[in-house]
């Protein structure tokens, strides 16, 4: 019986031979990832019911990352809570504060996403290491308790949708365009339980940082998971950032495999896209909204806070001026480093910048960059919906940190290529 | 009995549902004081125990904060009917033992302040307002076995025991 890549991951998972989509199963989780708003509860949970334990120490990666460094006396409460266990548990992976960052930029950096492995975390975004040939989707607080004391979870297997990437993106035009522009065709519900599975030769001109950005809003079209397959670019990213098990099986969709739907996109014909609130499904290009101001730009997110997303930011704001309040939050103290030795920091002061220390912060509307009411927004992230970065009243622009810098530069939404 | 509300709208998501500012706490009285605070400020003045919310389609969707289930159960609502859920927040809430119905038709059947009695393990809505019986599919078996384990934390408690 002919597979998809996500059908045949979950069936090594499960033990199973085959499946298909519909089944139920009990799968194996390989990496169960942990972070500061979710995780607490999860933990709560298992010592009220007795069963205080983890399966396996060093298959649990835990970071802080929303409200860190801890925003206020509550989130301080729920970052104790989360080192206690961590330490009295002896996980292995706890990366505290200092070399903490947004998850999902932070545990493919670390090593810790190996394609044809099974990885949940009790974060929506968790989707993004899909990007590695890998199974990986959000989960709540209970499941992840569930995971954390059996290395166990049940799923429905999903039924693949593939999404072929055609052409090559055009100057100007990057991943975020792209995945803003297939959930505008979609919709948010579009890939509702579905695995959305990208290919196309569009995606072999993508680094992994790149097809990050494409996974990570796999969910913001209600799919379970996104997934690419494995090429060349995967290898060099593991062998580069793989410190301990190296090993690990890819796997492939079958040519025969079956799809619920195919959906071709050329993306040499695409402009840069902005996502209008209060819906990322609100896409639409820049030509049709350029001009409308702002009051802040965000360049940050375990959508586009990775050095690639930096350089670019910085190559536009380059001896230029921001008109607007720009904050720059580099996903992890590794890119953050980075960032600094490359004189991305100078540009970045130089133009009127803040830049701050890794965190989700604002882009859940946490803290470093809060919205008043009527404020506008034009963000890096993953998601405008209503109240999203602060007040309910406010308005958040999704769009590329090309499209971000550029704009931030005019203080109005701004067609990047002509700083290109 | 059930009181209605009515959000005929789709994609009513977990910010609205419970807004991140709140997140710095999973303690559920807490959270219930805030719940669709960014959809409708005057719910939890109106939500009685025992109410239901009915809404459209991808009911939940968003961010897999399972605060948006505790938000909802800890305020009195006993179930959400919905066109549909939302992957994350259907997960959360059988895993919590909090009972779901989908719903194609109820949003059609069902006015705001209708009073209804819900028949679970038959999948019947009666509105006692209007008469009428809205029939649903109960969920899963797999689904109702958690659920009445008393949620996936008990299910898998018996199982490693």
């Amino acid at each position: 019986m002919a597979m998809t890549i996500t059908e045949k991951i979950l069936a090594k998972a499960a033990g199973l031979e085959k499946l298909s989509p519909g089944t139920l199963i009990d799968a194996k989780i390989d990496i169960v990832m942990c972070h500061d708003v979710t995780t607490p509860a999860a933990i709560s949970m298992l010592a009220e019911k007795g069963i205080d334990k983890v399966f396996d120490t060093e298959k649990i990666v835990v970071t802080p990352d929303h409200f860190q460094p801890a925003k206020d006396i509550k989130s301080a409460e729920l970052h104790k809570r989360l080192d206690e266990w961590a330490r009295r548990h002896e996980i292995k992976y706890y990366y505290k504060l200092g070399r903490a960052g947004v998850c999902h930029a932070l545990l493919p950096e670390q090593g810790h996403i190996r394609p044809g492995e099974v990885i949940i975390g009790p974060d929506s975004h968790t989707c993004t290491y899909g990007a590695f040939a890998a199974f990986s989707t959000g989960v709540g607080s209970t499941d992840t308790a569930a995971a954390i004391a059996t290395g166990k979870l049940w799923f429905k297997v999903p039924a693949s949708m593939k999404f072929v990437l055609n052409g090559k993106l055009p100057k100007g035009v990057y991943s975020k365009d792209v995945i803003l522009a297939v959930i505008g065709k979609i919709g948010v519900d579009g890939a509702l339980y579905k695995a959305m599975e990208f290919t196309g030769p569009a995606l072999s001109g993508m680094s992994m940082e790149a097809r990050m950005t494409i996974t990570n809003m796999a969910i913001e079209a209600g799919a379970k998971s996104g997934i690419i397959g494995f090429d060349e670019i995967t290898k060099q990213y593991l062998d580069e950032h793989l410190k301990e098990h190296k090993y690990y099986t890819h796997f492939e969709s079958d040519a025969d495999a079956e799809y619920e739907s195919t959906l071709e996109i050329d993306c040499s014909s695409l402009e840069p896209m902005v996502a209008l609130p209060h819906l990322p499904s609100n896409a639409v290009p820049i030509s049709d909204c350029a001009g409308k101001k702002m009051d802040q730009a965000y360049i940050g997110s375990c959508t586009n806070g990775r050095i690639e997303d930096l350089r670019i930011a910085a190559n536009i704001m380059k001896a230029k001026q921001v008109a607007i309040r720009t904050i720059i939050v580099p996903a992890t103290p590794v890119i953050w480093k980075q960032a600094k030795d490359e004189g991305l920091f100078d540009i970045f002061y130089d133009a009127g910048c803040v830049i701050a220390a890794p965190t989700c912060g604002a882009c859940l509307g946490g803290f470093m960059g809060v919205l008043a009411e009527g404020e506008k927004c034009v963000s890096t992230t993953n998601r405008n919906f209503v109240g999203r970065m602060g007040h309910p009243k406010s308005e958040v622009y999704l769009a590329s940190p090309a499209t971000a810098a550029a704009t931030a530069i005019e203080g109005k939404l701004t067609d990047c290529r002509k700083y290109i | 009995m059930s009181k209605a509300h009515i959000y005929k709208r789709d994609h009513i998501n977990t910010d609205e549902i419970i807004p991140a500012r709140y997140l710095n706490t999973d303690n559920e009285a807490e959270l219930s004081r805030h719940c669709l605070e960014d959809l409708d400020a005057d719910f939890v003045k109106k939500v009685k125990a025992g109410d239901v919310i009915v809404a459209g389609e991808d009911f939940g969707c968003g961010s897999s904060r399972e605060h948006a289930v505790w938000a909802i159960r800890g305020v009195g609502v006993k179930t959400v009917i919905a066109k549909s859920f939302a992957r994350i927040f259907y997960r959360n809430a059988i895993n919590n033992g909090f009972y779901i119905i989908e719903s194609a038709d109820a949003l059609d059947k069902i006015s705001n302040g209708d009073e209804m009695e819900i028949d679970f393990k038959n999948g019947l809505v009666k509105n006692k307002k209007t008469g009428m019986d809205i029939s649903f599919n109960p969920l899963p078996d797999f689904a109702l076995e958690i659920i009445n384990a008393g949620g996936l934390l008990e299910h898998i408690k018996k199982k490693i025991k």
